[in-house]
């Protein structure tokens, strides 16, 4: 049974206003809520440590799977997800975690999720985090994504956090096969006391793989955030990291790219830019009857779209 | 009507304070085209900033249909109908064409923000969905900050420079708009411009140098008289002897 915190919690990492249509499998607590498979898509519980494993036949297309996460509780949980996506599939999951911490003790959830994209499959991936609560226990999210993607496969990836996490530390692992294609949009804000970090490493070992990673980011009031994106190209391929965040106040930000290329037809390509909102955005925003506030919330919306 | 009165202007830096604007009346007209033109660094922009409330004068006031308007922020200006078109203005990571349209107009009027972008010689189809970035040219951008006033309906609009990047070919479409707004609208229009297409649009000209306004006059007296007008440095011979630093020239 979903309560109204629930229900809320979802509708922020999931988009969900009811029980999804199409498979799903809601963890609540650090136990599972309740599960629903299709004719393409099969949850089955791990034997061997707590997660699924999550399983879409080949030449599956249109369906989607959801696996939200919520806690409600102050309580440490850690799962460990598998997806298998057959050949020739094109399917959406939808993931993320909402904790809603009332108490004094610390939330905190871990997932681990691998994937295999199989040949010419398709994935988009989403995962949104976000934390509620007026308790002064911390709410800790620590995902780490590792995801294999094959000849052929497509994979894109959304990964948002806009509130509410105090603290994050987000790995993200890829690796491109022959003429496999990955597009990463990261979107993050901070503030308060909250700490952020980022570490995304796509390894290009295809030929004509190719990778785009745009990440997005607002540090606001005394938050820190720490940035490592990583391209590494093992063959002919492209790829292209673009990493802006926009400071504010007393907050901190660091961004690191790395490219290294270990071939010679290897096209790599890092940008990386940090810097407050410019006075001439605001102004001209205020010349079409705005308030400084209301500007600068419309260009942060703008910005994390 | 707009009303500056004795309006002055001090701008000051870390190292220095400058006067850009020197005891400023001007009366501008509802219904009517000013232009105003004069050399680089005159303070005409300085103007336009202060009627739009960027800049605060140090001395003076502004008065917008006899209210007093000299303390009022920028926004709360814009909201009395005043409104400005940035000479060189900001690019958006995120922010749509369509999206500034809407902020501008109050609303998301889909057929007015075609009609607008037509009118500054852009295709609705290819710009509204873009974001306001580092893709769009110099001249692209530029269109885009006259539709955003274009969109408004305002008491005071001022342009400053809209010419600057715009082709040829969409050059006549702009002052075709300009007189269409002077037409049907009430609307005060204070364009700065050293062009002579757009100088002919004026009922009156307004030259400005060295922070004051040196002349008053009609586009086609102005244009008869240009050649006569002497706007350059009146003390190059004493700079050249070295009786006077080029700080102090003027």
């Amino acid at each position: 049974m979903l309560s109204a915190i629930d229900k809320r919690l979802l509708q922020e990492v999931a988009d969900l206003h009811t029980i999804p249509q199409g498979a799903y499998n809601i963890r609540k607590n650090g136990q599972g809520l309740s599960r629903q498979t299709t004719a393409n898509i099969d949850i089955v519980t791990k034997i061997d440590k707590p997660g699924i494993d999550v399983i879409v036949k080949p030449g599956t297309k249109g369906e989607s799977v959801h696996i939200p996460v919520i806690l409600s509780d102050s309580i440490s949980d850690l799962v460990y997800n598998t997806f298998e996506i057959g050949a020739e599939a094109d399917v959406l999951v939808v993931a993320g975690c909402g904790i809603h911490n009332t108490g004094s003790s610390k939330a905190q959830h871990d997932g681990v999720h691998e994937f295999f994209v199989r040949k010419n499959a398709k994935m988009k991936y989403v995962e949104k985090h976000y934390g509620e609560g007026d308790g002064s226990g911390a709410r800790v999210l620590n995902p780490k994504t590792v995801i294999e993607v094959e000849e052929g496969a497509t994979v894109e990836l959304e990964m948002v956090q806009i509130r509410g996490v105090d603290q994050t530390v987000r790995d993200t692992e890829v690796r491109l096969h022959k003429n496999a294609r990955l597009i990463v949009t990261e979107r993050l804000l901070t503030n308060l006391d909250q700490r952020a970090e980022s570490n995304i490493t796509v390894e290009l070992v295809g030929e004509d793989a190719t990778a785009q990673i745009i990440s997005r980011s607002v540090a606001q009031d005394n938050s820190k955030q720490i940035f490592h994106l990583n391209l590494r190209g093992y063959a002919k391929c492209r790829g292209h990291i673009q990493c802006d965040s926009i400071i504010m106040q007393n907050a901190q930000v660091s961004a690191i790219p790395e490219i290294a290329a270990f071939h010679s037809d290897a096209e790599l390509v890092h940008e990386a830019a940090i810097g407050k909102i410019a006075s001439e955005q605001l102004m001209k925003l205020m010349t079409l009857g705005l308030t400084e506030k209301e500007a600068e919330e419309t260009i942060l919306q703008g910005f994390l779209k | 009507m707009l009303e500056l009165k004795s309006i002055s202007l001090t701008l000051a830096d870390e190292k220095n304070e400058v006067q850009i604007l020197k005891d400023i009346d001007l009366k501008l007209e509802a219904k009517k085209t000013y232009v105003m033109t004069g050399p680089n660094g005159g303070g005409k922009s300085s103007i336009a900033k202060t009627i739009m409330g960027i800049y605060q004068p140090t001395a003076g006031q502004i008065l917008l249909n006899g209210e007093d308007i000299t303390s009022k922020s920028i926004s709360e200006r814009a909201r009395l109908g005043i409104g400005y078109a940035f000479q060189q203005p900001p690019r958006y990571k995120g922010l749509t064409v369509t999206e500034l349209l809407s902020i501008a107009a109050g609303a998301n009027d889909l057929k007015q923000q075609c009609d607008i972008l037509f009118d500054v010689g852009l295709c609705a189809q290819d710009y509204l969905e873009r974001e306001i970035n580092a893709s769009f040219s110099g001249g692209e951008l530029k269109r885009i900050e006259i539709a955003s006033l274009l969109a408004r309906n305002l008491k005071v609009a001022v342009f400053d420079e809209p010419e600057a990047g715009i082709d040829l070919w969409s050059f006549q479409k702009l002052t075709e708009t300009f007189e269409r707004v002077h037409e049907k609208h009430d609307t005060t229009l204070v364009i700065i411009s050293h062009q002579e297409r757009i100088l002919r649009l004026a009922d009156q000209v307004i030259v400005v140098s060295d922070g004051q306004i040196s002349e008053l006059t009609t586009a086609e007296e102005f244009l008869s008289e240009i050649e006569r007008i002497d706007l350059n440095c009146r003390c190059r011979d004493d700079c050249i002897k070295g009786e006077m630093a080029n700080a102090e020239c003027n």
